[in-house]
């Protein structure tokens, strides 16, 4: 394929992707935090048009799950009590991009009827899918926030280095080197037991962003600084100077520009990365903490033996992530081609 | 308490000597010494009959613990596996029986109490022997409580045998017969010898002299430096792995065919990282017996499900108890206004209420414990019918009560930008608090955010902080810097007496305000009172009434909001008689030296 077909398409998916979890609040049904403690781990349930009669429905519906009799978690379906599905019905507030009240939800049960759990529900009955599209929300905006900072302290470091060279260059470079030596896992252990008891979630989401973000500058300063310092050996770059061009105007008007490139296929490596590093902090409880869904802390309910062998569907939401880790890789590689051949 | 290192251990150990060349010939000059003793008491041995299934001699049993024991000493134990160890190769004289948490003969034949309840004679039973064959007479059981009396020796059994402030003294009669006096009469009476294991004076006294008895009987201990009168001595240790005990052939319980136990040739233990460890490993065939330590109820469904040749057990609520509460130590000039705001709502009985009110129980031992446990109002488990206040009812149940309580001592509530509803107090500050938890305990960090959700309809905001285990302690007990904590304590013994440290006001586990220096409250007072008399009475009902009324004020005050006390779950292998699991601890080995390998008919290994 064309890469740059290649190119629009993998945008339109990843904004289609990204559309539905900012949107995750349309979408899910429930609110992520609401528990219905009369229904740990319900398996997912199974989206019907065709009852067990054999009769065709226009409505898509579910089977309500009974809790049999004197067990914990083993449900049976109840096909004498289809639930039909509504759409755009009026359920828990949300606020759509964090910003507008609102009550419409995509989809929900009718009225009174049993919650509808597409991908099953989680130790304290909470639908797996809101929490999954909510954890989303948290999980992605922190991978790109973070990305974006590990960027622009990358790019200003990396293009000061590679312009001004000499002792800059040294002192910059060998710090870079220090953090990518960090092990920034404990350094971020030794930062939260500074830190007070209990952050709130909100706060707990900036310190991983900033720093995940903060630790992450150094490998993007060190390629940044390398095409810094061929572009400014140009000969048009050497003429400009000759015609009494400043250094800001240097690096505005004619070496940033080429860097735009190295930036972009960076900021497509380095999302998925800090999504998964998101992930691994949550799952170890340094992350966002609890009700507050986030993919890494949906996830970290695996730790545990017994979740991992008898309620698969918990494994559910790392398939959303795989999904956006191929997705911004594949990114990556499109952008890397659409370069080179721009090149030729 | 499982949330402690437990106070007083219940097995006592031995001491090791330190194994110095010169000491093989002192040995030697020993080996000679049985063979006088027995010519002095020239009794057959007195055996303890039991009645119950027989089984046959031989094999092996494998169980795990989910660390390694830190020594075979009983005079520094303090940890659970090392308990474990210690509890199937040492004895005592007058032994609880677990399943029917009565006291019974053991290396005693009998005693007798006088009137006054001051005076306890013990009889001991003849012919005993040690494990490594030396005979036991009473100047062994003179020994072992002077080590326990001794303060140098620093045993954690010292505070059981201080009675009435003064320590218990013990004299021997003759040969056979051993006397206790006591200061004042002790409530839970003969109760006090379970777990004081009788130590080998002629392995101990040197390094007793030396003053490094807490040197002595270190894992790694030679097995000819170590024994005891428990049914298994040691064999082998192997670091990090396992260690292994061997039958001890000079043990004094016979079966009902009078055949000398134990029946298993070999105890090993097995040390694996963690709980789920544990089941993997139990699953696997690895293991016979898991429930050393309690199953959790996930692990016990997962292994009840995909059941292969084993059987999961239910003995029922333990005596387990878990609790939220908050920090009403007096921080004095140490507190930040913050945390002086917050104290002031703790400090109201109305505020506790109303949160105890608002807790879901049955939740809790729906979604914590899969409905195997039992919802609490108090310390006393339903395992623990003899002790519990049948005139208490628990009440349901009820936000609106909660919230009525709540308005009557002053808070409020006040829409916030979001439209919900946020509890403020009478200076309008919000109500927001953190609860502590210990993050390795999946339990009680579900009943944290079990509570948080509760406490949210009553507009608190709440937040649950897992933290490791060390660093919680150290916030609960040393700097106590933390709002609210929820924690369990198990306790060893039904009797109210094991773990009056919870309630005196000057105890060491009085989590909500430790080590008063004298009572900061009226109730206080009145439990400090109330426990020193159930201590001195003579009665059970005596006891019972004053106990009634302590569980009344604890209901009342509410210092300790109760959630939900655990089932003790365990699982065997089908191949394994005799198994019958208890609710005091050790749950599954208390009766190890009955456990016998059926005849390979019953095993239906994959």
């Amino acid at each position: 394929m064309n890469p740059r077909r290649k190119l629009v398409l993998l945008l339109t998916l990843l904004g289609v992707a990204h559309l539905v979890i900012a949107c995750g609040g349309f979408f899910a049904p429930y609110d992520p935090t609401a528990q219905d403690r009369d229904r740990p781990y319900a398996p997912p349930m199974r989206v019907h048009l065709v009852n067990s009669a054999g009769h065709f429905h226009l409505r898509p519906f579910v089977y309500a799950q009974q809790l049999r009799e004197g067990t914990f978690d083993e449900y049976v379906s109840d096909t004498s009590q289809p639930i039909p599905l509504k759409f755009f019905v009026s359920g828990a507030r949300y606020k759509l991009f964090g910003l507008i009240p609102i009550r419409i939800h995509f989809f929900d049960a009718e009225g009174d009827a049993p919650p509808v759990f597409l991908l099953g529900s989680d130790a304290y009955g909470r639908d797996l899918l809101s929490r999954t599209l909510y954890g989303g929300q948290i999980s992605l905006l922190a991978g790109l926030l973070a990305t974006a900072l590990a960027l622009s302290v990358g790019l200003l470091i990396g293009s000061l280095a590679g312009f001004f060279g000499g002792w800059t260059d040294d002192l910059l470079m060998r710090a870079a080197e220090l953090f990518l030596a960090l092990p920034w896992l404990y350094l971020l252990f030794a930062i939260r037991a500074f830190l007070p008891l209990a952050v709130s979630p909100l706060q707990a989401f900036f310190l991983v962003v900033i720093l995940i973000g903060t630790v992450g500058w150094a490998r993007p300063a060190r390629l940044i600084r390398g095409v810094v310092l061929s572009a400014k050996e140009r000969d048009y770059v050497r003429a400009a100077r000759g015609f009494g061009a400043s250094n800001i105007y240097l690096l505005r008007r004619h070496i940033l520009p080429q860097t735009w490139n190295v930036v972009l296929t960076q900021a497509a490596i380095l999302v998925p990365q800090y999504v998964l590093a998101e992930v691994t902090l949550s799952f170890l409880g340094l992350g966002v903490p609890e009700p507050a869904p986030s993919w890494g802390n949906i996830l970290s309910s695996l730790q545990q033996y017994s979740v991992l062998s008898s309620y698969w569907w918990m494994f559910l939401p790392s398939v959303a992530i795989v999904c956006f880790f191929l997705g911004y890789l594949a990114l990556a590689s499109a952008l890397q081609d659409v370069a080179d051949k721009s090149k030729i | 308490m499982s949330a402690f290192a437990r106070s007083s251990p219940r097995y006592l150990g031995k001491s090791l000597f330190a194994a110095v060349i010169l000491l093989a010939a002192w040995t030697a000059a020993f080996l000679s010494l049985p063979l006088q003793s027995q010519s002095r008491n020239n009794q057959s041995e007195e055996f303890l009959s039991l009645s119950g299934e027989t089984g046959h001699a031989g094999g092996r049993l494998i169980v795990s613990l989910r660390a390694e024991p830190k020594t075979l000493n009983p005079l520094i134990a303090g940890d659970a596996p090392s308990r474990q160890a210690i509890g199937a190769m040492q004895a005592d004289l007058i032994h609880i029986n677990r399943a029917t948490q009565l006291t019974e003969p053991a290396l005693a034949k009998s005693w007798t109490v006088s009137s006054d309840g001051l005076h306890y004679t013990i009889k001991m039973r003849q012919g005993i022997r040690f494990s490594d064959g030396h005979p036991m007479d009473a100047d062994d059981i003179l020994f072992s409580f002077q080590l326990y009396l001794d303060e140098n020796v620093h045993a954690p059994q010292r505070d059981l045998l201080i009675v009435g402030g003064k320590p218990i003294v013990v004299r021997k009669i003759d040969f056979q017969t051993i006397a206790f006096d006591l200061a004042k009469p002790y409530g839970a009476q003969e109760r006090l010898f379970d777990g004081l294991a009788i130590l080998p004076k002629h392995l101990l006294e040197q390094s007793y002299k030396q003053g490094k008895l807490d040197q002595e009987w270190p894992l790694s201990v030679a097995a000819a430096q170590i024994a005891g009168l428990g049914p298994y001595r040691l064999e082998e240790y192997v670091a990090g792995q396992r260690l292994v005990l061997e039958r001890n052939p000079y043990y004094w319980k016979t079966d009902a065919n009078h055949a000398r136990l134990p029946y298993l040739d070999e105890l090993v233990f097995l040390f694996v990282p963690s709980a789920d460890a544990e089941v993997i490993r139990f699953q696997s065939g690895e293991t016979d017996i898991i429930g050393i330590s309690r199953v959790a109820a996930d692990s016990f469904s997962t292994l009840s499900r995909q059941s292969r040749g084993y059987t999961m057990a239910d003995a029922g609520p333990g005596l387990e108890y878990n609790f939220l509460f908050f920090n009403m130590n007096d921080l004095g000039a140490k507190a930040s206004p913050d945390m002086a705001r917050k104290q002031k709502w703790f400090a109201n009985v109305k505020f506790r209420q109303a949160v105890s009110l608002a807790i879901d129980r049955q939740a809790i031992v729906r979604l914590v414990y899969q409905g195997r446990g039992a919802p609490l109002w108090g310390p006393v488990t339903p395992g623990n019918k003899r002790w519990q206040n049948t005139s208490l009812t628990n009440p349901a149940r009820s936000v609106d009560a909660a919230r009525n309580l709540l308005s009557t001592a002053g808070f409020n509530w006040k829409k916030d930008s979001s439209g919900e509803s946020s509890l403020v107090d009478s200076s309008g500050a919000p109500v927001e608090f953190s609860i502590v938890t210990s993050s390795s305990n999946a339990e009680r960090t579900k009943m944290a955010t079990l509570i948080q959700d509760d406490l949210k309809q009553l507009g608190m905001r709440v937040q649950v902080v897992p933290l490791e285990f060390r660093s919680l302690l150290d916030r609960v007990l040393q700097s106590k810097e933390y709002d609210a904590c929820v924690l369990g304590v198990a306790n060893y013994d039904a009797d109210p007496n094991s773990d009056i440290n919870v309630w005196l006001s000057s105890g060491s586990s009085h989590f909500w305000n430790i080590g008063q220096p004298k009572p900061s409250t009226p109730w206080e007072a009145e439990i400090d009172q109330l426990m020193e008399k159930q201590l001195g009475s003579r009665t059970f009902d005596e006891r019972k009434r004053s106990y009634d009324r302590v569980q009344e004020i604890i209901r009342e005050n509410q210092p300790l909001i109760f959630l939900a006390s655990p089932d003790i779950l365990s699982g065997t292998k089908n191949t394994i008689g005799n198994f019958h699991p208890a609710i005091l601890e050790p749950y599954v080995l208390w009766n190890v030296e009955q456990l016998y390998l059926r005849a390979s008919s019953g095993s239906a290994r994959p």
